[in-house]
């Protein structure tokens, strides 16, 4: 089993909200992956017996939705919101600023696993541009020193 | 910590500055849960008809008659019915409802709880967004704390109507925004439209009769039962009363927040509450609702910030995110990023959409790169045609509406990129 007696009791916990089991396999894979880092295909598997479907049928929701990953990423993930009101405040040029400062692209990992760094659709924070995201808190109002100085900052 | 950027208040804002109003008892201390206890001291049907006699419409983009919406519920009584709350807020240039779940958690479960009421539903899921894990943290205090003041469950505010609540976090697709989207995404599905017929109101979630509101149309309602329908009235115009959060970004001076009668026009909006464009630069353009609309041209910023006027402009409101662009823009790289969005988050289900998006934006980068052909232009309003009206929902429409847009106010923008096999404007933002 990889998915910890922990997590299983949360998930039944979920499922208990929803009129069907499946309504809680949203809330079971961001709790999997906040376990794992990731949803692996065992855990996908093991998810499938929870809620009672084909391991394929968890799998196409995997990939649907781009927060969840089927493969470890680093230990940080900053995403830089590249939509039209950042990019007209800056964001791409603070994206490439921020890959050439960890010598990567926007896509790859860093060589020692510390940080994945990628571009992301419009996040909400329209008015507070330009802005990155790291892990779950919002970083906002950003010029390039202060994002580099922040991911510096990251173990 | 208070909110950071500018606002107008109204109605909606007034506590936007005051963290306390995020708590239960700030919220009550300000007036909070009043309207709920009076909604339910009122019919259903009494409710119903006060909200379609306020005119509120969905503030979610469509603009369709909340009322109206609540009254296709069933009232028979054979199945549970629920309530859905879509705060699944990702139209690019948006992020009013962000703020109002940050700021205004209890207003939101005040609107759900009198809509709960005026439907008969018994459950409401909210859609969360999954990247606004602070909002939903907000949120879900808030759900908490009205359990455990007798304000959500078996025994609403003392009455014997009982009500839950279930906050759900998305998963980063734009397409769970569309409602029968999110219906499916609920459901633990990719979430991909459904056909209508049949609506969510006869066949919504898990198979019940649902109704799907937006963040801010719930937060209406508390006000329009505390002080009647003819108050409401009083904002707006005849057509589109109220207010509305406009979130303004781009190229102006004050990004931010103003909550502003439906019918401002625009002009007020980008030159007086976002103080202009800085840089002693003019104005080129304005997408005055969400990256789907299509965009207003700088002769146009009179426009009253309505849909009977907007629609006369070959626009709409939609979110209310408006984004300003000054006179450096490259509207062709304006095009870029929008079709990339799109062709991006397109669920694949319809043909002409996941074509066509993708379509869209490789003949946008095309002109872009000094690679595009006179033919082009014509081929991107050829595609986009084809796609508009063409599919299950109205993403291939979103996707459409902008390049058409763009094409109706700066054709001459494409057609100097093909004659001059180059970008014409070395000082637009950054692609």
């Amino acid at each position: 089993m990889v998915i910890s007696e922990d997590t299983r009791a949360a998930i039944e916990r979920e499922i208990g909200k929803y009129p069907q089991r499946r309504g809680a396999l949203l809330p079971a894979l961001h709790l999997v992956q906040q376990e794992h880092g990731f949803v692996s295909p065992d855990s996908m598997r093991e998810l499938a017996g929870i809620f009672e479907l084909l391991p394929v049928e968890v799998m196409e929701v995997v990939h649907f939705y781009n927060m969840f990953h089927d493969r470890p990423r680093g230990r940080h993930q900053v995403h830089v919101c590249t939509n039209l009101p950042c990019s007209l405040r800056g964001a791409r040029g603070l994206m490439r600023q921020l890959e050439s400062h960890l010598g990567i692209h926007a896509g790859e990992t860093t060589a020692d696993g510390r940080i994945s760094l990628g571009h992301e659709e419009c996040l909400g924070a329209c008015a507070y541009a330009p802005m990155l995201r790291i892990g779950e808190t919002y970083h906002e109002n950003l010029d390039a020193e202060q994002a580099k100085r922040l991911l510096d900052g990251l173990e | 910590m208070g909110l950071t950027v500018p606002y107008v208040t109204s109605y909606l804002s007034e506590h936007f500055a005051d963290d306390a109003y995020a708590t239960l008892d700030g919220y009550r201390a300000r007036g909070g849960y009043e309207a709920a206890q009076q909604a339910l001291r009122t019919s259903p049907e009494d409710l119903i008809e006060l909200v379609k006699e306020s005119g509120l419409q969905g503030r979610g983009g469509a603009g369709f008659s909340t009322g109206l919406k609540w009254s296709f519920m069933p009232t028979d009584g054979g199945k549970p019915k629920y309530l859905v709350c879509n705060a699944d807020e990702s139209e690019p240039g948006s992020f009013k409802d962000r703020i109002l779940l940050e700021r205004a958690p209890h207003k939101v479960l005040e609107g759900i709880l009198i809509g709960a009421w005026a439907t008969g539903s018994e459950k409401t899921f909210i859609y969360v967004r999954g990247e606004y894990a602070f909002p939903a943290r907000q949120l879900q205090r808030a759900v908490d704390e009205a359990y455990a003041a007798g304000i959500l469950g078996a025994k609403v505010l003392g009455s014997d109507f009982a009500h839950d609540v279930v906050i759900m976090r998305g998963a980063g697709a734009y397409i769970c925004g569309e409602e029968t989207g999110l219906l499916e995404s609920l459901e633990g599905r990719k979430g991909q439209p459904r056909k209508k017929p049949p609506f969510p109101a006869q066949y919504g979630a898990f198979g019940m009769p649902s109704t799907v509101n937006n963040v801010e149309t719930f937060c209406h309602v508390p006000h329009i039962v505390a002080n009647g329908s003819e108050w409401f009235r009083g904002f707006g115009t005849e057509k589109s009363p109220g207010t509305t959060i406009f979130g303004v970004s781009g190229h102006v001076v004050r990004p931010g927040l103003y909550e502003l009668p439906l019918g401002t026009p625009l002009e007020e909006i980008v030159f007086e509450h976002a103080q202009g464009v800085p840089n002693g630069r003019t104005v080129k353009g304005v997408i005055p609702g969400g990256m789907s609309m299509p965009i207003l041209p700088a002769s146009q910023l009179d426009v009253p910030m309505a849909n009977e006027h907007l629609r006369e402009r070959k626009t709409m409101l939609g979110t209310g995110g408006v984004m300003v662009m000054d006179e450096t823009t490259c509207m062709v790289r304006a095009g870029c990023v929008i079709t990339y969005f799109f062709r991006d988050e397109s669920c694949g289900q319809c043909t002409q959409c996941r074509e066509g998006t993708g379509w869209l934006h490789k003949i946008m980068e095309r002109i872009e790169r000094g690679a595009g052909t006179p033919d082009d232009l014509d081929i991107l309003l050829d595609v986009a045609g084809k796609m508009e009206g063409q599919t299950i929902c109205a993403f291939a429409d979103a996707a459409a509406w902008p390049v058409q847009g763009l094409m109706r106010h700066f054709r001459e923008d494409f057609e100097e990129h093909v004659r001059q096999r180059k970008c014409p404007f070395p000082e637009s933002f950054e692609l």
